[in-house]
């Protein structure tokens, strides 16, 4: 039975929001954690309650670590509302939740978001047919359901996770037909200088490197800079061409897993009102935050990667700072207990963090694959609005993406402009010469999880008599 | 496009998808079913009617909207297969079939 009030309310149950209410509940607080799926660990650690000993095996030892974080929690006390999705927060910590076809409302003192991540959604010619599908979708599967493609699948992208799902899928006995990489040449110089820093956290690299001596070893076809990726197919995907030195080549395959790297989710932050600054490294939107994850809205804080990207670990340690920050905030902490308590997690998040900038600006995506340079590409996949449409609208002098999405209908569609609105900053700026930052974010309204009017309507029933 | 991993056992629930009866396994998301099952597209646009799969399997594009024991609009990856459970794909804004 949930509440209508608790001191702190914890959204997701990846590392960050799992490490954050083991903590608070540790210090006796009455901790309320609500995550939309039905078991925790959230997207990263997957099925890790219910995985079989071969498949936590194949899905390596980084995802095995899940296991203590989830065993914690379970023993800590915190109230664990699974199948939970939040659809509304104010700036005044009015939480409205939907349980079981149910809605709710609720309030906290101290609301910790940790919502995680979602793949950078970069379209491109053909990216809407049926057998393009995410990488992180491909993991999913796999970790959650034991499902794999079929032989011939072809993995294209960039970024850490695309490696670690083509190695995964060595061990699981995949045929891989190609690793297209689209990471830019002139991003390994520009990379250069960020080295020395990441070799402070030489675990990562060293662990890219294993992943990629195993694909070479299993002679995984693995093409580097190709450009001008396309996916072919009526009514659904039968093969995927590109460019690579200089030639045009084509793959028959009838599954494309791609991956472009990872951005914030900040639908909650952004539907509660705080602040968020555009991040040029990290090519995303991320809500500003203090160094305990205080955003700009009193009493609501973010930890993880939907604070910005900083991986599974970083968000443990995250986590646990903001709870500590939730903890004080609430008076259960004085400074100094709060800063003492800190010490390790701050140590070890920053040591953690020192591969970053190395890894942003190796697996940085280009401009022009961002900017959406074919015109006829959907950019809207829910409203179907194209590339050409969104420049159309550029070109007239709207300039801003809420104007583009008021006069295209791009974004109004059912994810709400979650697929949508980091490709229509990037073509504005390229259009206008302005920054993706001057573009502007979409204007989060609630219900930012769907709900019917049914559903709204029994949270005052004497009203609907 | 799909396939199981033999080694991954796990109890039977019976749905159907379409109309035709299928054994899904217990525990897992309705996405997961129909990929399992070989299904192309689980939905067709209210736009222009254009075939769709499942894209993300986390909750965020909401391309995999099928109709679910009648109800329309229902996300496939954030549902778990329930016995007898009636899936279908959904047409345009909400109709089955």
């Amino acid at each position: 039975m949930i509440k209508t009030h608790y001191p702190l309310v914890i959204i997701g149950a990846g590392p960050a929001g799992l490490a954050a209410a083991s903590v608070a509940a540790g210090q006796g607080i009455e901790v309320a954690l609500f995550d939309q799926q039905s078991a925790p660990g959230g997207q990263i650690y997957r099925g890790i309650e219910s995985v079989s000993a071969q498949r936590a095996e194949q899905l390596g030892a980084d995802y095995r670590r899940g296991g203590e974080l989830v065993r914690a929690f379970r023993s800590s006390g915190a109230q664990y509302f699974p199948d939970t999705r939040v659809w509304s927060l104010t700036p005044g910590r009015e939480i409205g939740l939907l349980q079981q076809g149910r809605a709710q409302m609720l309030t906290a003192d101290q609301v910790l978001i940790a919502g995680g991540a979602m793949e950078r959604p970069v379209p491109f010619p053909g990216w809407t047919l049926p057998g393009v599908m995410n990488a992180g979708a491909g993991q999913i599967l796999f970790k959650a359901h034991g499902i794999v493609p079929a032989d011939g699948v072809v993995l294209a992208g960039s970024g850490p996770l695309l490696l670690l799902l083509a190695w995964q899928y060595l061990h699981a006995g995949v045929e891989v037909q190609a690793l297209l990489d689209v990471t830019p040449m002139v991003n390994h110089l520009s990379a250069l200088p960020r080295l020395p820093r990441a070799l402070l956290a030489r675990h990562y690299l060293t662990q890219g490197l294993f992943y990629k001596r195993d694909l070479k070893r299993a002679r995984i076809s693995t093409l580097h800079n190709i450009s001008e990726l396309r996916a072919h197919g009526d009514a659904r995907l039968q093969s995927v061409s590109f460019r690579h030195r200089g030639r045009r080549e084509r793959l028959e395959t009838e599954l494309l897993l791609v991956h472009f790297g990872v951005i914030p989710a900040t639908q909650l932050t952004q539907v509660a009102g705080c602040r968020h600054d555009w991040d040029a490294g990290q090519q995303c939107w991320r809500p500003r935050l203090d160094a305990w994850g205080q955003t700009s809205v009193a009493g609501i804080l973010a930890a993880g990667d939907c604070a910005g990207i900083g991986g599974a670990r970083a968000a443990e340690h995250a986590g646990r700072l903001s709870a500590l920050q939730a903890l004080h905030a609430l008076g259960r902490l004085d400074t100094a207990s709060r800063d003492r308590l800190a010490r390790q997690d701050r140590q070890w998040m920053q040591e953690d963090l020192h591969i970053r900038p190395f890894l942003e600006s190796f697996f940085r995506i280009s401009d022009a694959m961002l900017q959406v340079p074919d015109d006829d590409t959907l950019v809207c996949r829910c409203e179907e609005v194209s590339a050409g449409a969104i420049r159309a609208a550029a070109a007239q002098g709207h300039l801003d993406s809420n104007q583009v999405k008021f006069l295209t209908r791009c974004g109004m569609g059912p994810c709400q402009g979650r697929q949508c609105a980091q490709a229509v900053g990037h073509i504005i700026a390229e259009a206008s010469g302005k920054t993706v930052a001057e573009t502007g974010h979409y204007r989060e309204r609630p219900p930012v999880n769907p709900l019917t009017l049914a559903q709204l309507a029994a949270l005052y029933p004497e009203e609907c008599e | 496009m799909f396939r199981r991993l033999d080694s991954d056992g796990g109890k039977l629930v019976q749905v159907t998808i379409n109309g035709e009866p299928v054994q899904a396994r217990r525990g897992e998301t309705v996405a997961a079913a129909v990929l399992a099952q070989g299904l192309t597209h689980t939905r067709t646009t209210p736009v222009s009617g254009a075939p769709r799969a499942p894209l993300c399997l986390m909750g965020v594009c909401y391309e995999c909207l099928m109709v679910i024991d009648g109800r329309p609009n229902q996300r496939a990856c954030m549902e778990t297969v329930r016995e007898g459970m009636r899936i279908e794909c959904q047409q345009g804004a909400g109709e089955a079939g």
